[in-house]
């Protein structure tokens, strides 16, 4: 029989007392009500953990990074104790063919039952042989696992939008976990960000374990109880902003007093995430606190939209580096020295047709 | 109709004036707004409580952008309620042969290629094309595009993120392009005014009817007694 959550927390020393705390810790960052802590507590107490297979594609580390940095030490512990990491290829013991042959014995053995977390994405260009893992291309491992998966988590922006990797021109074909063809058809979840927030990653985590269902998602298929909204919209230098008080040079009085980042390129007002609300490293700061503006690095395409510290996206469309006031303040004067130039050749014209006129009457 | 050719023919309704004029004057707002919203002005100085600068600008903007709604609603029950005049920009009748010549026509006349403009009670074929296309297409995405992006601030569950923003988002991809896109048509407008206001200007001086007046008046008149070309 699989131990409960319960036991493999006891069994690592924590307090009931300490369990509990978890388990209102849990549903407050879930966005639940109080009602809901014995509904987790009771979860946790009965249900046998679901093991977690963590595959790595194209990618950086920087989400196991971030996931092992939950705020929260308790809920890492928590989290950590109740994934069964048997194949995680960064912090696992195993190496070599035994490390390969845990991910045949976890899909035979949990068959439809365990979660699939992929961390990365799949190069599809030259069948894949862009990432190779133990021998075989990345892509078909991916779509091995998925096969017999009940759920996918797309960690990270690599996983769900292709993040630098995927960047233009993308010669190793880097494909988004939801875009690979052929993969089994089982629910995604996207948790962008480069990396996303720790404690986001492991409410996750949590929210599939206890509830054995998958959080709410966005139409994009985020959860929206994390990326429902933008890291503008709460956002402690917000004020700032409706004030019209703007950091114009790193350097400037501004800068010094916290003022907006607006004009310093901040992605804020169009990235959804919990940057502003959950913050990193315990709480301690996110990018704009720190006086950098927000890269949107939860966004797609964030890393081909042009410079970081620039307002207006870059539009590559036309095979050319310009933002939408180049593009159209260029139409505009385009289309005002056309009309000045008709207008010219209308004056012309009708000049010459008077003349012509006047020349006839006097010949008559 | 056709001799009717020296009088004046009743063309604008003074719905469709008022909304003009109106819709004029919205469309200058955004567009100034809209850009500051991108470009904003230079810093102020002082407590961020003493300031309002960037959220009355915004206000505007969404202001106007319901009243450019509001207006559009009422312009396309007036192509309903109001006379044929009214339904043009609407409908241009894209299956007409005539029409289509018409159409060459004005390019032509445009391109200095025909002496003789021709003759029109109502818009000319280009004018209907460029209007139909540019201004009614342009000015619905544009306030499909703005409401999407309104109801990214009033948020999950509000009408506007509910009707806009929930399908408009994933079509644009993310935030940043829908962003982009609703600049760049701004731009589209930018030049559909500049060419619209050159070409009235232009014909009111050259063609064989009123312009300025009419759309001032409702009325159109004639400076010949020559039959007009797009009456039925």
């Amino acid at each position: 029989m699989i131990e409960t959550f319960y036991d493999v927390m006891r069994r690592q020393g924590i307090t009931r007392r300490s369990f509990l705390k978890f388990c209102s810790l849990t549903a407050a960052s879930l966005g639940l009500s109080p009602a809901f802590v014995p509904k987790i507590a009771h979860a946790m107490e009965t249900k046998p953990r679901i093991p977690v297979l963590w595959l790595h594609g194209l990618e950086c580390t920087c989400c196991s990074e971030s996931f092992i940095r939950s705020g929260h030490p308790l809920a890492k512990d928590v989290i950590l104790s109740m994934l069964s990491l048997d194949y995680d290829d960064t912090i696992m013991a195993a190496a070599g063919h035994n490390a390969e042959a845990i991910v045949d014995e976890i899909v035979e053995k949990y068959k439809g039952n365990y979660i699939l977390a992929v961390e990365g994405n799949a190069p599809l260009a030259e069948d894949g042989m862009y990432c190779i893992i133990g021998g075989k291309p990345f892509v078909e491992q991916l779509k091995y696992a998925a096969e017999s998966c009940k759920a996918i988590i797309s960690w990270g922006s690599c996983a769900s939008w292709g993040c630098v990797q995927a960047a233009k021109p993308n010669p190793t074909r880097a494909t988004p976990t939801h875009k690979i063809p052929g993969l089994a058809d089982k629910p995604i979840i996207k948790v962008p960000g480069c990396p996303p927030i720790a404690e986001v990653m492991t409410a996750v985590v949590a929210y599939l374990l206890t509830f054995e269902k998958l959080p709410a998602l966005d139409k994009q298929g985020r959860p929206q109880m994390f990326y429902s909204q933008r890291i503008h919209d709460k956002c402690y230098r917000r004020p700032h902003f409706d004030a019209g008080q703007f950091v114009e040079h790193w350097d400037d009085e501004a800068a010094r007093q916290g003022h907006c980042l607006y004009k310093m390129g901040c992605k804020g007002p169009t990235t959804y995430n919990a940057c502003s609300t959950v913050r990193w490293n315990e709480g301690v700061s996110f990018p704009i606190q720190a006086g950098h503006g927000c890269i949107g690095c939860s966004e797609d395409g964030f890393w081909d939209k042009g410079g970081f510290y620039e307002r207006l996206s870059d539009i590559n469309d036309f095979s050319i580096e310009a933002n939408a006031d180049a593009v159209g303040g260029t139409a505009a004067a385009v289309v005002g020295a056309g009309i000045a130039v008709h207008a010219g050749l209308t004056a012309l014209n009708r000049s010459r047709k008077t003349g012509a006129n006047q020349t006839g009457a006097e010949q008559q | 109709m056709t001799d009717s050719t020296s009088q004046s023919v009743y063309v604008y309704e003074k719905p469709v004036r008022l909304w003009h004029s109106l819709n004029a004057l919205i469309i200058v707002a955004l567009t100034v707004t809209g850009y500051l919203i991108a470009s904003p002005l230079a810093t102020v100085d002082g407590e961020a409580s003493d300031h309002f600068v960037m959220g009355t600008i915004r206000f505007l903007h969404f202001a106007a952008g319901y009243l450019l709604a509001i207006g559009l609603i009422f312009r396309a029950y007036w192509a309903y309620a109001g006379n044929e005049h009214a339904r043009q920009i609407f409908m241009p009748p894209l299956l007409s042969r005539d029409f289509w010549q018409g159409v060459f026509h004005e390019i032509l006349w445009y391109a200095f290629l025909v002496k003789e403009p021709k003759k029109y009670v109502g818009h000319n074929p280009l004018a209907i094309l460029f209007m139909h296309f540019v201004f009614v297409w342009g000015t619905l995405f544009m306030i499909v595009t703005g409401f999407a992006l309104y109801g990214e601030g009033t948020g999950q569950g509000s009408w506007q993120h509910l009707l806009f923003s929930s399908w408009v988002l994933p079509i644009f991809g993310d935030s940043q392009n829908l962003h982009s896109w609703h600049h760049l048509v701004m731009w589209l407008i930018v030049c559909f005014v500049l060419i619209h206001v050159y070409v009235a200007v232009r014909e009111d001086k050259l063609s064989r009817q009123s312009m300025l007046s009419t759309i001032v008046t409702g009325w159109r008149t004639f400076k010949d007694d020559k039959p007009v070309d797009d009456m039925h």
